[in-house]
């Protein structure tokens, strides 16, 4: 708990959830989206269904779930489909208007490894890899990110790309055709971001309470495109707090 | 029809041979750890192993050497951090290289789609400016023969030499119902040239019949049957036992040490007869692992007599 009476992992849960206001479709991780979601389930998109890879729709899930296939995603959903139909008739098909990605290493695009660290032949650190992020990422309308930030993850250049995101070229990317337009926003443990629409690139939007840009600048590879002006985070309100510790995590697995 | 039922010893030394592709789904739910640990005991080499998960299981078994090769989608202990078993083999040949192929989970799946459908390849939207293809040429971009031209990515037909899936129940000829996740289980029993099905139950001809929409494999495809309660441990069974979010965690400390997996290996695979040993010296471990009750519904299938 920090000096303002909540904690980073808070914080950042209760930014993403607010970029989740009105949304229907949501595809979800384990870990931090799980709790992000259930909490704009909850707050600003209350007709969000929580849509889970291992090939669940309108998931209902009564405890924390502890992996992506937990049997808490099963009881009470709206459908079980095989993974087939789940990626097929609902991720490529253009049914899912937002989903969370994450990964070792991100660029200004918001184009993500999860692959590799090191050359692929002769890895330092060998990642899980894509998953379902590669077609997440071309597919869902929008993609949220959630990420620590350090020079190591927020590089100028990633060492594999798995999950494309913008290219730099705005225009050349409406005309691929995907019903993905590429990552949206980006919350870290110091601040939130956005992308630029003329350039496609990350760009500051707020500060966390206490953050400095020079905290930002230093915990990055690159110089960020700054918004005018930068504001300052919001910090989460009093029902937001009550639902993450009395609902979401009471033991506090992800959010301490 | 002649049952089908036989022990795990017997369905693993009858049906899966060194040098074959195996294939054991699950995609989180239905992980039939048992039948890894006997692969693992009857000391199969050289085998090329697929899942999109490859999961603790196969952490244990490239760990114990039976395989030379893994084809996946994901590589990790899920929701908990790495496979460092396989890590070892990827990052530094230690003790021996371990061959890759990687795909998407979309990928995957649709390997199994065209091996399932007799197929020669499955075209989708995926990969499209990933980094992915660079690395395994496999996946190849092809456009659309029709006037549109859309470009697409094929990814080829997985035909598993054995596909093992668990169930909830099946027949003692091998019809199969599964519910909760259903994964790939389908797509990769329909490809395979051999499939092994274990359950927690063998139950009736009528069982069955009584529901079979909820019929997932039919025992047409299916080789051995095999019963084996808590088979997938520390993986689940939706309504018989919950998953082990602990030892998921514990596989974390032991997989990293080399000498703690070999001592793991000892005592609870190679030490064992079987896996009613496993069970057994689980202790009360099961009761902890056991979910309440929540039935479905009934639907009336209707009498046309």
């Amino acid at each position: 708990m920090s000096e303002h009476g909540f904690t980073k992992n808070e914080l950042m849960i209760a930014a993403s959830a607010r970029t989740l206001a009105g949304e229907r479709n949501c595809f979800v991780g384990v870990g931090l989206p799980n709790i992000v979601c259930n909490l704009a389930q909850r707050t600003v998109a209350p007709e969000l269904q929580l849509v889970y890879e291992a090939g669940v729709f309108g998931a209902r899930p009564a405890r924390l779930p502890l992996s992506i296939g937990d049997p808490t995603l099963v009881s009470g959903s709206t459908a079980v489909t095989s993974m087939f139909e789940l990626f097929a008739f609902y991720l490529q098909a253009g049914l899912i208007d937002a989903a969370f990605l994450g990964g070792a290493q991100i660029d200004r695009f918001g184009n993500l490894n999860t692959t590799v660290i090191g050359d692929y032949g002769a890895p330092k650190v060998r990642l899980p890899g894509s998953g379902g992020a590669c077609e997440i990422a071309i597919h869902a309308r929008r993609i949220l990110v959630i990420m620590r930030q350090a020079t190591r993850s927020f590089v100028e250049r990633l060492d594999f790309r798995t999950s494309p995101g913008h290219s730099g070229d705005p225009a050349r990317d409406r005309a691929r055709g995907w019903f993905g337009s590429g990552p949206t926003s980006v919350v870290t443990d110091l601040a939130t971001f956005g992308f630029d629409e003329e350039t496609g690139e990350m760009t500051l939007l707020t500060l966390h309470p206490g953050v400095s840009i020079d905290d930002v600048r230093a915990n990055m590879g690159w110089d960020p495109r700054l918004s005018e002006p930068v504001g300052e985070t919001p910090p989460p309100s009093e029902e937001e707090l009550r639902l993450i510790r009395s609902e979401l995590d009471p033991e506090g697995v992800y959010t301490s | 029809m002649t049952s089908k039922v036989a022990t795990m010893r017997e369905a693993v030394a009858e049906l899966v041979r060194d040098g074959d592709t195996v294939a054991i789904e699950g995609f989180t739910h239905l992980i039939c750890f048992a039948a890894g640990h006997e692969i693992i005991r009857q000391r199969r080499r050289d085998l090329t192993l697929a899942r999109l998960t490859p999961d603790v299981i196969y952490d244990q078994m490239i760990g114990a050497g039976v395989a030379r090769k893994l084809v996946f989608s994901w590589l990790g202990n899920p929701g908990v951090g790495s496979l460092h078993a396989v890590r070892r083999r990827i990052e530094g040949s230690d003790p021996a290289p371990l061959e890759i192929e990687e795909y998407s989970h979309f990928g995957m799946v649709c390997r199994y789609v065209a091996g399932a459908s007799n197929l020669p390849f499955f075209p989708i939207r995926s990969y499209f400016e990933s980094d992915i293809p660079n690395v395994n040429p496999n996946i190849k971009p092809m456009r659309s023969p029709y006037e549109d031209g859309t470009e697409v990515y094929v990814v080829p037909p997985l035909r598993p030499d054995v596909t093992v899936v668990h169930a909830q129940r099946a027949t003692a000829t091998g019809d199969t119902q599964v519910w909760g996740l259903l994964g790939c289980q389908k797509e990769a029993a329909f490809a395979a040239e051999r499939v092994i099905v274990v359950c927690e139950e063998v139950v009736e001809e009528a069982v069955v019949r009584r529901d079979p929409n909820r019929t997932v494999i039919p025992g047409v495809v299916v080789d051995a049957v095999v019963e084996q309660p808590f088979a997938c441990h520390p993986s689940y069974a939706q309504g018989y036992y919950d998953r082990d979010n602990a030892f998921y965690l514990e596989w974390e400390r032991i997989s990293k040490d080399p000498e703690a997996l070999e001592g793991w290996l000892k005592e609870w695979v190679y030490g064992l007869e079987n896996h009613a040993e496993y069970v057994e010296r689980m202790g009360d471990r099961w009761d902890e692992l056991k979910p309440g009750e929540r039935s479905s519904g009934e639907v009336n299938y209707g009498d046309y007599s």
